[in-house]
Formats: C-alpha cells, structure tokens, sequence
C-alpha cells in the first residue's frame, strides 16, 4: 500500500470542530479532492464503491434542504443505501424519546447516523450511547462541523490557486465574518477551524448579535463593517436569521442594510482578491446583495458543490477508518 | 506492513538504473508483441510510480513502432477493500485522471510491485467504472510475491519472494531523484 498520512483517523463520530486537532482537521481536507474528481466525472459512473452496503441515515429534526440533500448525495456517490426520517412524520411527535428511537433505527442495522437537533449536544449523548458512526448536521447554537470543514475547504482551495502553491494553508488569511454571529453554529464551528488552522478572524456585526465576551475564543471583534473587511483575503456572510428578528436584536432590517449589507459599495473597502462566502440560504439583499451573491468573487455554489465532497470524506473516513464505541462499562 | 515512523536495519540495492532500465525495455518489447496494434493499446500507471513507469513504457514503445500509447493515471485508492479500523489513512497521490475512452481497448495497468494483488483488484474495479475495455493486462517492475488474490501479470521485471518484515521500495528519478530498487528489511513486528 502507499504512504500513509502519519495522522490516524481514531474517531467514531464528528461531533463537533472544536474537539479535533488541526492535523484531522487537515486530513478530511486533505481527503476531499479525490471526492471531487467523482462528482465531476464526465466518462464514468458518479460513484465510488467505499459505503457500499451500509445503511446511511439522515434524520432532521429541523426544516433544511441544502444540508440534508448534500449529506444524502453524499451517501449515494459512495454507494451506500440512504434512508430519511422527517420528525413531522416520524414517531417523537408521538412522544418516543431520541434515544428509542436512535435504538429502534440501529435494530435495523443503521451504520452512520446524520443528525440535526434543535439542542445543542444532542449528537454527542447519542454518540456516547450508540454503535452507529454519528454526524452532527447542526446542533442548536453550538456546531455545525461538516460546514466548517467545507468552508475551510473552499477557502484552501482558492488560496491554493492565488497564491500558485498547492501546499498553502491557511496560515494568516484573515477572515471576516459578518452578521448574526449570536445564533450561528456556523459561525462557531468556522471560527474553531479557523483558529486551529492559524487563521485570523474578525467577527463584526451589531453589538446585539455579538456574544458576549466571544473575543475569548481568540477572535478580534468589531462593529464596523469597513474595519473588518479592510484588509479580509475571505468575507463570510452569515443569514440574518429573520425568524428570530422578532426579538428586536437591531433597529430595523433597513438599518443592518445600511450598516453591514455586503454590496458592491462597502465592497470598495475590501481587497480586490477577497472571496465571498455564504452558508445559504440567502436573504438575498438583505445580509448579500445579488451583484455580489452573483458576482465574480462569489463562490457561493463552490461551497455546494465541496460540501457534497467533504461529507463522502467524512463519511470515508469514519466508516472505513474510525474506532468502535468502547464496550462494557458506558 | 506500516512502515509510519520505521527505519530498517538493512538496506539491499536489488535493481540499479541500468538494470532498471533493460527491464523496462524488455517490457516494452513483450509488449509489443503481445499487441501488434499499438493504435488501440492505452497505458494507465497505478498512483504513485506506476505512472511515470508507464510513460517510459510508452515511450519504448513509441520508438520502436513509431506510435506512442496514450497514458493516464489511476489512483484506485477509492476502490480499495483493505482499509480498517485505526489503520492509517494513504495518502492520496493525486487523481484518476485520463481524456481517453477505455471501450474495446486493450488497457494496460502499469505499478512498481505486485504483492497481494489487492491493488489490481481495485484498479480493475475502477476501470469497469469508466468503460468497457477488450482486455485489461497488468505490468508491474518487481513481483515480490505474497499473493492474496488470483492475479498475475503479464510483464514484470524481476520476481523476488519477500519475507513478511520486507518491503520493495522502488525509487524513480521522476519522484525520487534516482532510478534503484531497494530491498528493505525491518525489526520484526511486535506479536508477528
């Protein structure tokens, strides 16, 4: 067999960015380009036979379209059967508990789990207690790994073609992230892979939206759009989360346009290479103006395309790679 | 056997660039008249030496018959079946990658060294993903033996039997700077 990457994949699930270390951070991107090459085959089937025969499970407890399809795609291409449970019609509105139901899935010989919950940490009670391989597709406010680790892809990616150097990482790019920061598991998970992988962040937006002490995480904080953007390689827009505006966290939706909309006028600020990032779906014109959304330095729909690659490399490497849960004592 | 972090305690020379070089030429030549028509003989190198292994197989063969064989790369590691719990992950060594149809050609795969087969297995997996080929055949520099799987190639260099605690290394000059195969040998492994 070739060389192997001196890093071992030991983990049974991905439950979050913050528990891994840069070097596995490093080996899921470093696994995704070959998973790229299978969605854009042009002769050839669109599919790799790594999961074939093991049962993927996508079970949302919240409304998404872009994850849950990427995470079923994902499955797919790596030849694995792919069953999805929506709560709406599932049995925890009959009152069953997540974790008879998780039971009742793996009596049916479930191999990976993809789980989105509304409480953060539910992934990781039912990681501790369950055989099957647990993705964590969003947990409340606290993560959403899978798009961290799509976004950092993305970004690798196009700092490796700017800069002509296909080892570059993402030692200090700066990265701004603008928006809702306080109801953002996005935000979360990017600023911990970011930090890990010697990026640096800048989070700006109203002070309402901003965790308290949040700059702890080791990120510079701002709520002045020009300042954050001056000099950003990366811009991130995050969703102005409307649902929640109820609360009346800023003045007036006409206001944050004003002050930290992404347009091609704030954008006169920022570096002329600077990508622009956004997790979807967008408000459009509200947190991103279509001109940018749609424009050139947009690589809104790379990031699509990536995550779908960067989930196979999970799902790879957990399933093929990854430990077992310990037996005997819990 | 993970070599990760290993150092072996003896290292013999077993091919040097001359002799490395007759052997491809020979190849070459069997090659050839294995399959006269050279028009429809395309060439894919195994990830990572059988790649430049195959231009120079492909290069022989321009020479002497005036038609040069297209080459691409197969990386196979996504088709493999030998991947497990706590082993490490391979590194990957670029992409499957060719701008060639494979239907009713002869493809030719092209590694350093055979052992288990396993790796052949797996590229003629993933061929059959990308076409229908007339017949798939197999050169490899060094056999070193150890076999797993009912798998033969039609052209090698040297067949070497190798104990459990060996391992073949080959080193091009394309990669590595040097054109040598080396036999390795490692301290035993714990509980082997």
């Amino acid at each position: 067999m070739a060389d192997l990457n001196p890093t071992v994949w030991t983990r049974k699930d991905l439950i979050g960015i913050e528990d891994l270390s840069r070097e596995e951070i490093e080996l899921v991107l470093d696994t995704a380009p070959q998973f790229v090459a299978v969605s854009k085959r042009e002769s050839g089937i669109k599919k790799v036979p790594l999961l074939q025969g093991r049962l993927v499970v996508n079970w949302f407890h919240e409304p998404s379209t872009r994850t849950r399809t990427s995470f079923e795609l994902a499955a797919k291409r790596l030849s694995a059967d792919t069953l999805g449970i929506t709560v709406a019609a599932s049995s925890s509105v009959k009152g069953e508990t997540l974790h008879d139901t998780l039971a009742n899935i793996e009596a049916m010989h479930s191999d990976v789990i993809v789980i989105r919950h509304s409480c953060a940490g539910a992934p990781h009670i039912l990681a501790a207690n369950h055989d099957s391989h647990i993705i964590n597709a969003g947990d409340g406010r606290h993560e959403h790994p899978t798009q961290a680790l799509l976004d950092t892809f993305t970004m690798r990616e196009h700092i490796r073609a700017q800069r002509n150097d296909p080892t570059a990482g993402l030692d200090g790019v700066k990265v701004a992230i603008i928006g809702d920061i306080e109801h953002s598991r996005v935000a979360r998970s990017d600023i911990w892979a970011l930090n890990k992988l010697g990026a640096r962040v800048t989070l700006c937006g109203p002070s309402t939206l901003l965790p308290m002490h949040i700059e702890r995480m080791g990120v510079r904080v701002t709520t002045n759009l020009k300042d954050a953007i001056s000099d950003a390689d990366v811009i991130y827009a995050l969703r102005i989360q409307l649902e929640r505006q109820q609360k009346g966290l800023f003045p007036s939706i006409r206001e944050y346009i004003r002050l930290f909309r992404i347009d091609n006028d704030s954008l006169r600020n920022a570096p002329a290479h600077a990508l622009i990032m956004h997790p979807g779906p967008i408000n459009r014109d509200l947190e991103l103006a279509s001109e940018v959304a749609d424009g050139p330095r947009s690589v809104i729909l790379e990031q699509v395309s990536n995550g779908v690659a960067v989930r196979m490399a999970v799902m790879h490497l957990l399933v093929n790679f990854g430990g077992k849960r310990p037996q005997g004592v819990a | 056997m993970d070599r990760t972090g290993k150092v072996p305690f003896q290292t013999l020379v077993i091919m040097d660039a001359d002799v490395m070089e007759q052997h491809i030429r020979r190849m070459a030549q069997e090659i050839i008249e294995d399959n006269p028509e050279v028009g429809s003989l395309v060439i894919l190198g195994i990830l990572r030496r059988g790649r430049p292994l195959g231009e120079r197989l492909a290069q022989h063969i321009g020479q002497m018959m005036g038609v040069t064989p297209q080459v691409g790369s197969l990386a196979t590691t996504l088709y493999r079946d030998d991947y497990r719990s706590g082993m490490g992950v391979p590194k990957p060594h670029g992409n499957t990658h060719f701008d060639f149809s494979l239907d009713g050609r002869t493809v030719l795969l092209v590694d350093d060294v055979l052992a288990a087969g396993r790796t052949i297995r797996a590229a003629m997996d993933e061929v059959m993903d990308y076409g229908r080929p007339k017949r798939i055949q197999l050169a490899c520099l060094v056999d070193r033996g150890g076999r797993e799987l009912p798998i033969q190639p039609e052209y090698f260099g040297w067949s070497i039997g190798t104990e459990p605690n060996e391992w073949v290394s080959v080193r091009l000059t394309e990669l590595d700077g040097e054109d040598v195969v080396l036999l390795e040998r490692y301290a035993a492994e714990e509980g082997a």
